[in-house]
């Protein structure tokens, strides 16, 4: 049976599935980053992606239009991140702390929401999958690559955008200034306060898209707690890409490939526990971040609450 | 010094009254959101009320779901006093409960006498280890403990789904299709005394007094001096000869200890077996995170936990009697926590703001001087090495 899961038709498989499964962990984590990159840790991703979740699913099942579910989900994300922003920018809560209370209050409101205005599991048509032309015919990679929903591309897409804007451009510099050393970029002219709003705002947008992408792309249910933690992995591949967008698409692609792999393998009917199997993700994670934290260096101003001085 | 003067006591009082404002903020909030489903929150909120505090048995219900938060809740009051963000509560208290379990379904021939404090200390150590490892992770390791414990706790449902499903599944359970992940019944003599007719077991009182000894510890001993120190300023600990790691570790050791002990008194005191659907909160009912919520609003002070666990397992309990008399899920509880989480982390800012000023006062030239020693949970004035 351990040979099943060598042939060509398998490998494919796994590779799509979880180039695929990749999608929430990309757009939640590389939204984390940028709030990270600014020195804002926000521990909110999960509820924030439960809202997006419910809230695109709900949106799609009453009109019918799957932009329109995206949309609003980045609306309620952003929403999020708004009350985000203005807790830890500008109240100095703690950020992992109230982080958690977002959290449960995410995961509690879109619970409630979810048994009042719809009651019963059901599904929704999702995105179709898009066969990109010429590129999805090409043997084993195009069947891997190009033949995946439109939500997968985007996440894709995005990956080179955030460093492109973390790196080659002026807002990029000031976000990264802002978390290395509020007190310098402050002295030059850089509004904190505003700098931070704009990434946990972000963070929150994409986190609305995560759970969209999840509940309108690759389930297309909504359940209760249906992420269940996956917005905490999120913000440890933030970590284990050591702030890098590039490096969170690898450790995102390692996730889900591990993940894609477990999944297979109960398919396949392989005697490993499926219990035992889906604890290997999890297991993986903490060993890269054994192996990875310690070398890299987090935004040195993480955490920390920036106060003008007078 | 005299105590009639507003000026000295008034802000006190206040510091103490800001997590009740906090949650009187949250059930506004909440009663709009009732509104806008078209309930009465007066209605809504008198059910809960009814179903936490409302009948002998209500209140005892109310202990039986307050014993785990608190017990959560004092770990939790050990490790953010040190400055460790423990979010593995949940993973802590299952592992504690297989342990003890374990005890209770191997030892069958011994007397109960015997086996309820074994299993108890099992859960102990098995939530210390659950703690434990993601503590060593952190010292020596650099790995951030908030990532490392909710790991941690999606490998203990894994492992607790497996076992329950496997290993440690009820004989009787093992032979039918349905297979529900549970272990055997304890034996009659294995379960922590009840106060008949209430499902109130002694495990509550064990908990009131383990919070006594909590505050003697962090308060009255050289470990709790210190895990408070290094929680406050690890440099300046490190300066004066205090191994910070060591007491890092204790940290994350002793908060999961008392969230492991939680989970083998569900069993030992609640169920009777372990029991589960598959999720954490299946066997947990999410006290691992509303510990958390409950020691934050006791100001984590282990005494003050103690009614700030009554006041959230009220809101539980309270919270079932609501979904039956208005048909609003219990979930809008789990929203208001959050909320209430919120609202007392941001409530902060007005005590920082006058500590700051009297610190002002006190020097006139503006030059703040950071106090170590103090309660103050603000962690923007000290730089933090060990921090990942």
């Amino acid at each position: 049976m351990i040979s099943d899961l060598l042939s060509m038709t398998v490998l494919v498989g796994i590779l799509a599935s979880g180039i695929r499964l990749a999608t929430p962990y990309l757009y939640a984590a590389i939204g984390e980053t940028f709030g990270q990159r600014s020195g804002v840790l926000n521990l909110g991703v999960d509820g924030q992606m439960l809202m997006g979740a419910f809230t695109a699913f709900y949106v799609a099942i009453k009109t019918g239009n799957l932009w329109l579910g995206i949309l609003s989900a980045m609306v309620v994300g952003a929403l999020m991140g708004l009350a985000m922003a203005f807790v830890t920018v500008n109240l100095h809560a703690e950020q992992g702390i109230s982080g958690i209370g977002f959290y449960l209050f995410g995961l509690g409101l879109s619970d409630l929401l979810f048994q009042k205005l719809l009651g019963t599991v059901e599904t929704v048509k999702g995105f179709p999958k898009i066969h990109i032309p010429f590129l999805s015919d090409i043997p084993v990679v195009g069947e891997i690559f190009f033949r995946q929903n439109v939500l997968v591309y985007i996440a894709f897409a995005l990956v080179p955008v955030a460093w492109f804007i973390l790196n080659k451009t002026t807002l990029g510099l000031k976000i990264r200034a802002v978390g290395e050393n509020p007190e310098a970029a402050d002295s030059l002219g850089v509004s904190v306060a505003r700098i931070r709003y704009f990434t946990i705002i972000l963070g929150g947008t994409l986190s609305g898209v995560a759970g969209a992408s999840m509940s309108i792309a690759l389930v297309n249910v909504f359940q209760q707690n249906m992420t269940s933690g996956l917005g905490f992995i999120a913000v440890a591949l933030v970590y284990f890409g050591a702030w890098r967008p590039w490096g969170v698409l690898a450790g995102a692609l390692l996730f889900s490939l591990v993940n894609s792999l477990q999944l297979w393998i109960q398919v396949l009917g392989i005697p490993i526990p499926s219990d035992i199997a889906v604890m290997m993700p999890y297991i993986l994670t903490i060993l890269v971040l054994v192996a990875t934290v310690s070398r890299v260096r987090a935004p040195s101003a993480l955490t920390k609450q920036f106060e003008r001085g007078d | 010094m005299s105590n009639s003067n507003p000026e000295k006591w008034f802000p006190k009082l206040i510091d103490g009254l800001l997590p009740v404002f906090a949650t009187i903020a949250a059930l506004l909030v909440g009663a709009v959101m009732l509104l806008l489903l078209k309930v009465n929150p007066i209605e809504a909120y008198k059910a809960m009320w009814d179903g936490a505090f409302g009948s002998q048995n209500a209140l005892a219900e109310t202990l039986v779901k307050a014993t785990p938060l608190l017990l959560v809740g004092l770990g939790i009051c050990i490790s953010f006093r040190g400055d460790v963000i423990n979010i593995g509560g949940e993973g802590q208290m299952i592992v504690g409960a297989i342990m003890g379990t374990l005890v209770g379904i191997t030892l069958v021939d011994w007397p109960g006498w015997a086996v309820i404090p074994i299993a108890l200390i099992t859960g102990f150590i098995g939530g210390a280890i659950w703690g434990g490892i993601p503590g060593v992770l952190k010292a020596y390791f650099n790995v951030n403990e908030i990532l490392s414990t909710v790991m941690m706790n999606a490998i203990a449902v894994q492992l607790m789904n497996f076992l329950l499903r496997g290993p440690m599944i009820d004989p009787s359970q093992a032979e039918l299709a349905s297979k529900i992940p549970q272990t055997a019944r304890l034996l009659d003599t294995f379960r922590l005394p009840r106060w008949v007719p209430t499902r109130l077991h002694l495990g509550a009182l064990i908990a009131v007094v383990l919070a006594i000894l909590v505050y003697l510890l962090l308060w009255r001993t050289t470990w709790g001096y210190r895990i408070r120190a290094v929680g406050q300023n690890p440099d300046a600990s490190r300066y004066a000869g205090v191994k910070v790691r060591n007491y890092i570790v204790l940290a994350l050791i002793l908060s999961g200890a008392f969230a492991g002990l939680a989970g083998v008194m569900q069993v030992y005191g609640v169920n009777y077996r372990m029991i589960t659907d598959g999720s954490a909160s299946g066997f947990t009912g999410s006290a691992g995170f509303n510990g958390i919520v409950a020691a934050l609003f006791g100001g984590l002070h282990p005494i003050g936990t103690i009614p700030a666990s009554i006041l959230f397992g009220g809101l539980l309990v309270g919270a079932n009697k609501m979904q039956r008399v208005v048909q609003v899920p219990s979930a809008l509880i789990t929203a208001l926590n959050g909320l209430v989480v919120v609202f007392v982390v941001s409530s902060e800012i007005w005590r920082r703001r006058r500590q700051k000023r009297r610190l002002a006062e006190a020097s006139p030239d503006g030059e703040g001087i950071i106090p170590v020693g103090t309660d103050q949970g603000d962690t923007s004035s000290k730089e933090k090495e060990v921090e990942l």
